[in-house]
């Protein structure tokens, strides 16, 4: 791939977007930067899961820190979502996506864990707890 | 050799479904040998069964549809007649058995494979269209789309003759869906119809999602867009957003069933309730998906029949764009009652009234857009008058089941059966017929019989009415859904008050082949010459009828929220066309078999895999790989369609707009 040449015609899809080669995002070397950068964030993953480097309770804050930093990294390297006008739907629909995620999943742990506290009244509970279900 | 396929599949001690099979089959061996005498194979397989045409596809999804709502409508007359007979101790004619199988293909075909190919073929047909372009964005994924939903469609009916359908209801909850209390291949037969087609259904979403975000005709900005594409946006969105919730909530049932997996299971650390909760959280959406296509059908009918723009067009865009959002946060209203404390069913409660509250807006839109305007009673406009007479009082019941505590007296009873046909009748189906009559001289060049069409209105309005208050009344009465007998002489009466119902509204069905039938045989007079009968205001209107493959001669440049609008209105105005256009050859995809050839193998791993013949999957499976890279291996996708062609019938056509224009000078 040339410089002034930012997609393929033969093989583009209709509508698909144009990969600006100036963008932080575009070109083969930003696929180098990425695939760095992402190796480091998984190789950070694995040493601070092992080594005492972290405040050991905060060892699974660090992981989550870690692999929200992986996603971000995926999603302006290899996805190519800028902050550009020409982004704007990617944008819209990464965040339409993230949206219906968190909705359902959210959603479902409230949901079966509510189920989890009402179902059948077991053996030897107190009175306190048969009176929570009642409520 | 053939897994667990043998003679005991066929049911030779059931003589209903038996016969019923050999109907079929009869009828279909007779059509494949009168199109093999006729010799009209060639001419299929050119033009419809190879076809990336959106609007060849649009048009096999309704056949397709059509069909599978009659098979359905079987299934409820069957139904309807069982409770009716089975009374006072008698067994009626369908062993339960049986009657758990028709209950559940009912619900399954008439979602899946009439309702959904429904909308999409609609939106397939009108929505390049309407934004002035000429195919969707993948033709070829296009065609895939619609022949694993036909592959589908196949596995379902297959079952009648092969084996047996589920009995589990039209979603399969778990724990009787398991292996251990289902061992039959009914709800295998299920898993892999409703896979199968589900990938159809997801990219045909991934297919219009594009469609619309991306091949616009210039100057169509977003808020020009006609309300139709606008709500078809929100469908696919849904589609999109819902329908993988679906294929993995089925996977896992799959892997339960297959291998010994225990997500759903009593036992193992599974829980079945887990699977009610995923399901509706595609199943709540789904209804969406099926009913905003039939809003913006609505919004073009009333529209245009009122002879006014649509009122209040961009609180139709947010409202449509409420529904999308919070149609994802209603699901638990469909298990009230299995277990959940107070605050969860309060939240879900408040949401799904608050739900109501976008569709209110588009009724008193629609109704605002009759208000002062030139109204025609025209067949579209009947359905769209009738639906929104029932679909208030099926939105009404629907708050009221919203509501927890009324929940808990009226779930799982016929109450509830009413409901939710009240709205999906009255809703999606006439929505559905309205935008059928609206778009068939688009489609074929000639006007449906309006006698008939009116006949299967009133038919239709009246026999719904009959059959669903009775059901309201019963629901109310205490009766459940899904009884093979029943004990309560008090329901009688009422149950044969819906059996007369079903009657009429069969009359109804039998009105809308008839008007089909006399429509084509009187086409001559029915022609439809300009391609705008209905005097319209989007851009389909702007194209002849039928439009030619390329849809349109030259790109349409869109200057306002009407386009054809504006355009007609200038060319009236100074009584002459716009200026003959500079025509350019024009590029268009080639046919290609690969949809058809997929869903050929799709069907045979799906029928594989339900009588676990695994030789069979793994054929399929090559065979798709197969079809997949000879695709991708294609060196030319694209034909050049000449300037002389291209001239030739856009010339006909403004030769058509010009004596409309004069003869309309005339009387104006």
């Amino acid at each position: 791939m040339t410089q002034t040449e930012t997609t393929d015609q033969n093989d583009a899809a209709p509508g698909a977007e144009e990969i600006n080669v100036a963008e932080s995002g575009g070109g083969f070397r930003a696929y180098l930067i990425g695939y760095g950068l992402a190796l480091l964030l998984t190789a950070a993953s694995f040493y601070a899961a092992q080594s005492d480097f972290i405040y050991a309770p905060a060892i699974i804050s660090a992981l989550v820190v870690l692999a929200i930093a992986q996603m971000g990294v995926h999603l302006v390297f290899f996805l190519h979502i800028t902050t550009g006008p020409d982004n704007t739907n990617n944008v819209i629909a990464l965040a339409f996506g993230v949206m219906v995620v968190g909705l359902v999943v959210l959603g479902s742990i409230w949901i079966m864990g509510h189920l989890h506290e009402n179902t059948m009244p077991r053996e030897n509970m107190t009175r306190e707890e048969m009176l929570q279900m009642q409520r | 050799m053939l897994g667990k396929l043998d003679w005991s599949a066929i049911p030779f001690d059931e003589p209903i479904p038996l016969v019923a099979a050999l109907v079929i089959v009869i009828a279909g061996l007779g059509v494949l040998a009168w199109v093999t005498v006729k010799g009209f194979w060639p001419y299929l397989w050119r033009e419809w069964i190879t076809s990336v045409d959106h609007k060849r596809i649009g048009i096999m999804y309704i056949i397709l549809s059509l069909l599978m709502l009659i098979r359905g409508f079987v299934d409820a007359i069957m139904m309807r007649t069982q409770q009716a007979m089975a009374t006072g101790g008698a067994a009626g004619y369908l062993p339960p058995d049986h009657y758990d199988q028709i209950f559940s293909a009912h619900g399954t075909i008439m979602i899946f494979f009439g309702a959904m190919p429904f909308v999409i073929g609609l939106m397939n047909f009108v929505l390049p269209l309407q934004l002035g372009v000429r195919d969707v964005a993948f033709p070829t994924l296009n065609s895939v789309s619609f022949w694993l939903t036909a592959s589908g469609a196949l596995l379902v009916n297959l079952s009648l003759v092969i084996g047996e359908f589920a009995r589990t209801g039209w979603l399969p909850f778990a724990p009787l869906s398991e292996i251990e209390y289902s061992p039959g291949v009914g709800v295998d037969y299920y898993l892999w119809a409703i896979q199968i087609s589900g990938v159809g259904t997801v990219l045909s979403g991934v297919n219009l999602v594009t469609t619309i975000l991306k091949m616009r005709a210039p100057g169509m900005s977003y808020l020009r867009m006609p309300m139709f594409c606008w709500t078809a946006l929100g469908a696919n969105m849904l589609i999109v957003a819902a329908f993988p919730i679906l294929t993995a909530t089925l996977a896992m049932l799959t892997l339960d069933r297959y291998l010994g997996f225990h997500f759903f299971t009593n036992t193992g650390g599974g829980n079945p309730m887990m699977f009610v909760n995923l399901i509706w959280a595609w199943g709540h959406p789904e209804v969406y998906i099926l009913i905003l296509p039939a809003f913006g059908i609505f919004s073009e009918v009333f529209s245009t029949f009122s002879s006014k723009p649509l009122f209040g067009y961009r609180s139709m865009v947010a409202a449509t764009l409420f529904i999308v959002v919070v149609s994802f946060t209603v699901w638990l209203h469909h298990f009230y009652t299995m277990g959940a404390g107070a605050d969860v069913n309060a939240a879900f409660g408040i949401a799904t009234s608050v739900i109501a509250v976008g569709t209110g807006v588009k009724i008193y839109n629609w109704l605002f857009t009759m208000y002062g305007g030139r109204v025609r009673f025209d067949t579209p406009m009947l359905w769209a008058i009738g639906f929104v007479l029932t679909f208030t009082v099926g939105g009404m019941t629907g708050v009221l089941l919203a509501i927890p505590p009324a929940d808990f007296m009226l779930h799982n009873s016929l109450f509830l059966v009413a409901h939710f046909h009240n709205v999906i009748i009255g809703g999606v189906l006439f929505g559905a017929f309205a935008g059928l009559t609206y778009w068939f001289p688009k489609a074929f060049g000639f006007r449906l019989h309006e006698g008939w069409g009116k006949t299967a209105f009133w038919l239709t309005l009246a026999g719904f009415v009959l059959v669903f208050v009775p059901l309201y009344i019963l629901g109310l009465q205490g009766m459940t859904r899904r009884l093979q007998r029943v004990t309560v002489e008090a329901w009688v009466p009422w149950l044969d008050v819906a059996v007369f119902g079903v009657f009429v509204m069969a009359l109804g069905v039998a009105a809308q082949i008839t008007q089909l039938v006399v429509s084509i045989r009187r086409r001559h007079e029915l022609r439809d010459e300009t391609g705008d009968p209905w005097d319209g205001r989007s851009l389909e209107w702007a194209t002849p009828s039928p439009p030619p493959h390329f849809n349109f001669a030259v790109q349409p440049h869109v200057e306002g929220e009407e386009a054809y609008w504006d355009i007609k209105q200038r060319a009236i105005e100074e009584q002459r066309l716009g200026d003959e256009p500079h025509y350019e050859p024009i590029e268009m995809p080639r046919n290609s078999p690969t949809g058809v050839v997929s869903a050929f193998f799709a069907t045979l791993i799906g029928f594989a895999l339900i009588w676990h013949i695994w030789w069979l999957a793994i054929v399929g499976f090559i065979g798709a790989y197969a079809t997949f890279v000879v695709f991708a291996w294609r060196d030319e996708t694209e034909y050049e369609v000449s300037v002389e062609e291209v001239a030739e019938a856009d010339r006909a056509r403004r030769a058509a707009r010009q004596a409309w224009l004069e003869a309309h000078g005339q009387t104006a």
